[in-house]
C-alpha cells in the first residue's frame, strides 16, 4: 500500500470509530432503560399511583412522591420565572457595560458551576433555618429556583440576543419608552427561546435530588401536602429511598418509580425542543 | 414658510472619531429634503439626531443645538419618547414587529394610552390609507405583518409613523432594500405626505432625490458641502464636489 | 419616568439575587467551617487519613473524602474525554449535516437524565455485570459509578468540544485539504491544536462537574470513606458524605452537623478553582480570534 493509500484507511477507520462513539453511550442508555422497563414497567398499575407509601413493598405507593414533586414544580416556577427572565433582561437590555455587569457574568457564570449539593446547605442554612421554613415544599422550592437560575438567565438572554435591533429601535422611534419596548416588543418575540430555557430549568428540578436531601426533605411522609408550608418528599428521593433498600422487591418499586420519573423528564424535553424549532422556523427576520 | 428643525453649529463624535463638523442647517416646514452623500459621510447620523437615536450608541457625544419647532431638544428637561411621538422614523431595512399589520400600526397608539376599540381601528385605517396600503390590507389586518411582501412591508412602517400623528419625518433610506415598483410606490406616497408633513429622507440615489425632494443637502465627509433647492443642486451646483457627485463621478 | 425607574430598580434587583446567592453560599460555608475549625486543626483535617466523625473514636481527616471523590471523577473523566472528543471531532470534521442534526439533541438525553436514575444503574446493572468477570469486586465501588458518570458526562465534553471546533476559522481547515491532507490529518494536525482551548475548556468543566455529582456515588459508590485508588472496593465522596449525614439525625450544632460544612467548603473550593481556570482560559481564547 502507498502511504495515501493508508491515510484514506485510517480516515475511514476514524469515521467509523466516530459513529461507535456518537452511538455508544446512547445504546447503553437505551439498554439501562429498557433493562428498567422491563423490570418496572408490569410494577405500574393504579394502586401504584396511588397508594401510599408502605414498608410492605408491594403495597407501598409513589402518591406523596408525585404530589410532592409537583408541588415543588409549581413553586420553584413561581419563582425561578420572574427571577430569572428579570435578571436576564436586565442583563441584556439595561446592564450597559459596566463593572456591575462584568461581574455579574462572571458571577453567574460561576454559580452555574457550584455543585446542588452545595445549594443544598445554602438553602438548609438560609431557608430552611434562618427565615424559619425548616424542610417544607418553600423551602425546597427556594433552593431548586436558586439552583436552576442561572439556566434562565442564559436562556433569557440568548433569547432577546436574537431579538433584532431594528425592532427596538422601531418602537423607540414611535416613541416607546425602554420597559415599553422590552415588554410590548422584545420579550413577545423572544417567547418561544425563553419558554424553552424554563422547561429545562424545571426539567432539571424535577430530577434534582440531592439539595432536597440536604434541607431535610423526608424519604416517608405518609400524607399528599397541602400548603407550601407542609414537608414532603418527592420522586427522586422515593426512588433513592427505594434503592438502598435490600429486599429485590424494592427495587422494582425504584424500576418502576423510575419510569413515571423518564416519562416526566422526557416528555419536559421534548417539549422544550419542539417549541424551539417551532420558535426558531416561525422568527425568519 | 416656516423653519421647522434647525441645526446649530452642530459637531458629532463617536469615541475620538467626529462623524460631523459644525453643521449648520434650517428644514422649511412641509417639504421634502433629501440628504445625500458617499457612504460614511455623517448624513445618517445627522438624521438620526433629531429624534435623538443616536443616544443608544455607546460613544456618542454632541455638541451644538438641535432645535424642533425653535425649542432645543437636547437639554435636560427633554423626555425623548415624547419628543419621538412627534417625529416619525423609517428605517432603511422594512422592521414591522413580527405581530399582526393591525398591531403594528396601533402600537404607537396603544403606547400613549389609547385604548377605545374604535378610536384606534379608526386611526389605523387612516394610516393605512395615508400608507396608501389600505385597499392592500382591509381583509388581512390579522395577518402577520411578516408575511406581506417588502414593499408592503415598508409601507406598513410608514403607517405605522403615520398613526401616531406626527409633523415631521425622517426616512433613513428608506427603498434601499425594494424593488422598482415598490419603490416607485414609496416615492409616490413621499409626494402626497409632504402636504401634512415635513420631510427628511436620507438616499444613495441621485433619480430619487431629484424626484422627490424640494430641497437637497449634500453631505462629505462630515461637513456640509451645499444646501439649496433641489432643482439648483441638480442643474447648477455650487461646487465642484457636489457636481462630481451628483453626475456619479465617485460615490 | 417614575415607573421606569421602578421597573428599572426591580430588574436590576432580580439581577442582584445571584449575587446574594454567592454572598450567601459563601457566609453559610464560612461560618459553619470557621466553628468547625475552631474544634478541629485544619492541619488535622487535611492530614489526618480517617474521616470518622460519626464514630465514638473521631478522626477528622478530609483526604478519605478527597481521594473517593477523585478517584470517582478520574475513572469518570477517563470515560468521556476519549469518547466525547471523538464525538466532537467526528461531528465537527466527517459526520454528514443530517446526522448531526439528529444526533446532537440525542446526545443532550444523556445529561438530561437525572442522576438518581444514573445511580440505579450502576448499582443495579453495571456492578453485576463487572462482577460477572471480575470476581472480588464488591457491591459498592467506585469503577461502576465512575462509569456511569463518565456516560452522563459525555455531552459535557462533547458538546463544548465541537463548539470550540467549529470556532477555527474555516480557512485553516480548506489550507490543509489545498493541501492535500486527509480529513483525519487535518482533524488532529490543524483543528485539534486550533481548538485546544476550548476543549480543555470542555475537559477542566467535565472534572468540575463529576467533582460535585451526587447521586450516581452515594448510591454506587458506597458509604465507607478509606484512603485507596482500588477501585473495586466501597469509598465514600465528599458529596455523598453530606448527603449520609442529611439522611440521619444529626442535631444542628454539633460538630458532626459542622462537618457537612467542611466538607462542602472543601467542595466548593476545588469547583471553584477549576470553574475559575475555565472561564480565564475561554476568555484569553476568546480574544485571540476577535
Amino acid at each position: 500500500m502507498t502511504r495515501g493509500q493508508i491515510n484514506r484507511l485510517k480516515d475511514k477507520a476514524f469515521a467509523y470509530f466516530g459513529v461507535f462513539c456518537t452511538l455508544i453511550g446512547l445504546v447503553i442508555l437505551a439498554f439501562f432503560i429498557g433493562n428498567i422497563f422491563y423490570d418496572g414497567i408490569t410494577r405500574i398499575d393504579w394502586d401504584f399511583l396511588t397508594n401510599l407509601p408502605s414498608r410492605k413493598a408491594e403495597k407501598a405507593g409513589i402518591l406523596t412522591a408525585w404530589a410532592g414533586s409537583i408541588w415543588i414544580v409549581i413553586f420553584t416556577f413561581l419563582i425561578v420565572v420572574p427571577l430569572g427572565v428579570a435578571a436576564g433582561i436586565y442583563l441584556e437590555e439595561y446592564g450597559e457595560k459596566s463593572k456591575l455587569s462584568e461581574l455579574l457574568e462572571v458571577n453567574i457564570s460561576n454559580l452555574a458551576g457550584v455543585p446542588s449539593v452545595i445549594y443544598g446547605l445554602l438553602g438548609l442554612e438560609i431557608f430552611g433555618r434562618l427565615f424559619g421554613m425548616g424542610n417544607s415544599i418553600l423551602a425546597g422550592s427556594a433552593t431548586l429556583a436558586l439552583l436552576v437560575l442561572p439556566i434562565v438567565i442564559v436562556a433569557t438572554r440568548e433569547a432577546l440576543k436574537a431579538v433584532p435591533p431594528s425592532i427596538r429601535a422601531a418602537s423607540y422611534g414611535l416613541g416607546a419608552t425602554k420597559w415599553q419596548t422590552v415588554w410590548h416588543q422584545v420579550l413577545p418575540a423572544s417567547f418561544g427561546g425563553i419558554l424553552t430555557g424554563v422547561i429545562l430549568a424545571i426539567s432539571r428540578a424535577v430530577g434534582e435530588t440531592a439539595p432536597l436531601i440536604v434541607i431535610g426533605a423526608l424519604a416517608y411522609v405518609p400524607f399528599t401536602p397541602s400548603s407550601p408550608m407542609d414537608e414532603f418528599t418527592v420522586l427522586p428521593i422515593q426512588i433513592f429511598n427505594w434503592i438502598s433498600r435490600p429486599q429485590h422487591e424494592f427495587s422494582i418499586n425504584a424500576a418502576a418509580a423510575i419510569i413515571v420519573l423518564l416519562l416526566i423528564t422526557f416528555v419536559m424535553n421534548g417539549i422544550a425542543v419542539y417549541f424551539r424549532n417551532k420558535w426558531q422556523k416561525k422568527i425568519n427576520w | 414658510m416656516e423653519n421647522k428643525l434647525e441645526a446649530k453649529n452642530v459637531n458629532v463624535f463617536y469615541g475620538e472619531f467626529q462623524a460631523l463638523n459644525n453643521i449648520n442647517m434650517k428644514f422649511k416646514e412641509n417639504a421634502v429634503t433629501a440628504l445625500i452623500g458617499p457612504s460614511g459621510c455623517g448624513k445618517s447620523t445627522f438624521l438620526r439626531l433629531f429624534n435623538r437615536m443616536n443616544d443608544y450608541v455607546d460613544s456618542f457625544r454632541m455638541e451644538g443645538e438641535i432645535l424642533v419647532d425653535g425649542n432645543g431638544i437636547y437639554t435636560k428637561d427633554v423626555l425623548v419618547d415624547e419628543l419621538r411621538k412627534g417625529i416619525g422614523m423609517v428605517f432603511q431595512k422594512p422592521n414591522p414587529f413580527p405581530k399582526s399589520i393591525f398591531e403594528n400600526v396601533a402600537y404607537g397608539l396603544k403606547i400613549q394610552g389609547i385604548k377605545n376599540k374604535a378610536v384606534l381601528k379608526n386611526k389605523v385605517r387612516k394610516a393605512l390609507q395615508q400608507a396608501a396600503l389600505w385597499d392592500e390590507v382591509k381583509n388581512d389586518l390579522d395577518k402577520s405583518a411578516l408575511e406581506l411582501s417588502g414593499g408592503q412591508q415598508q409601507r406598513v412602517c410608514i403607517a405605522r409613523a403615520l398613526a401616531v400623528e406626527p409633523s415631521i419625518i425622517l426616512m433613513d433610506e428608506p427603498t434601499s432594500a425594494l424593488d422598482p415598483i415598490a419603490t416607485a410606490k414609496v416615492e409616490e406616497l413621499i409626494h402626497e405626505l409632504k402636504k401634512d408633513y415635513t420631510i427628511i429622507i436620507v438616499t444613495h440615489n441621485m433619480q430619487q432625490a431629484s424626484r422627490i425632494s424640494d430641497y437637497t443637502a449634500f453631505f462629505y465627509m462630515g461637513d456640509l458641502i451645499e444646501h439649496n433647492k433641489t432643482d439648483i443642486i441638480f442643474t447648477n451646483p455650487e461646487h465642484e464636489r457636489t457636481q462630481n457627485y451628483i453626475t456619479g463621478r465617485f460615490g | 419616568m417614575k415607573k421606569e425607574k421602578i421597573i428599572e430598580g426591580l430588574l436590576k434587583f432580580s439581577a442582584l439575587v445571584t449575587i446574594l446567592t454567592t454572598v450567601g453560599i459563601l457566609y453559610v460555608l464560612l461560618s459553619e467551617s470557621i466553628s468547625f475549625f475552631s474544634e478541629v486543626s485544619i492541619w488535622e483535617f487535611i492530614t489526618d487519613k480517617e474521616w470518622t466523625p460519626l464514630f465514638v473514636n473521631k478522626h477528622f481527616g478530609i483526604m478519605p473524602l478527597v481521594m473517593g471523590t477523585l478517584l470517582t471523577t478520574f475513572i469518570a473523566v477517563a470515560v468521556a474525554l476519549p469518547i466525547g472528543i471523538t464525538i466532537a471531532i467526528y461531528l465537527s470534521e466527517f459526520a454528514p449535516k443530517r446526522f448531526k442534526k439528529i444526533v446532537k439533541p440525542l446526545l443532550e438525553i444523556l445529561a438530561a437524565v437525572p442522576t438518581v436514575v444514573y445511580g440505579f444503574f450502576a448499582l443495579m446493572v453495571v456492578t453485576p455485570f463487572l462482577q460477572s468477570f471480575i470476581p472480588g469486586m464488591s457491591g459498592f465501588n467506585s469503577l461502576s459509578a465512575g462509569i456511569v458518570m463518565g456516560i452522563m458526562i459525555i455531552p459535557y465534553v462533547s458538546s463544548l468540544s465541537e463548539d470550540a471546533l467549529s470556532a477555527v476559522p474555516k480557512s485553516l481547515r480548506n489550507a490543509s485539504y489545498g493541501m492535500g491532507a486527509t480529513r483525519l490529518q487535518t482533524a488532529f494536525k490543524v483543528m485539534v491544536p486550533a481548538a485546544s482551548s476550548g476543549i480543555i475548556v470542555s475537559v477542566i468543566l467535565a472534572f468540575s462537574r463529576a467533582i460535585g455529582e451526587t447521586m450516581i456515588v452515594a448510591i454506587a459508590a458506597g458509604q465507607q470513606p478509606r484512603l485507596t485508588i482500588n477501585p473495586l472496593v466501597p469509598v465514600e465522596t465528599i458529596t455523598a458524605y453530606i448527603v449520609q449525614v442529611s439522611l440521619g439525625d444529626v442535631a444542628h450544632g454539633t460538630l458532626e452537623y459542622k462537618t457537612i460544612f467542611a466538607a462542602g467548603i472543601t467542595l466548593f473550593i476545588f469547583t471553584f478553582i477549576l470553574n475559575n481556570i475555565s472561564f480565564y482560559i475561554r476568555k484569553k481564547f476568546k480574544e485571540q480570534y476577535d
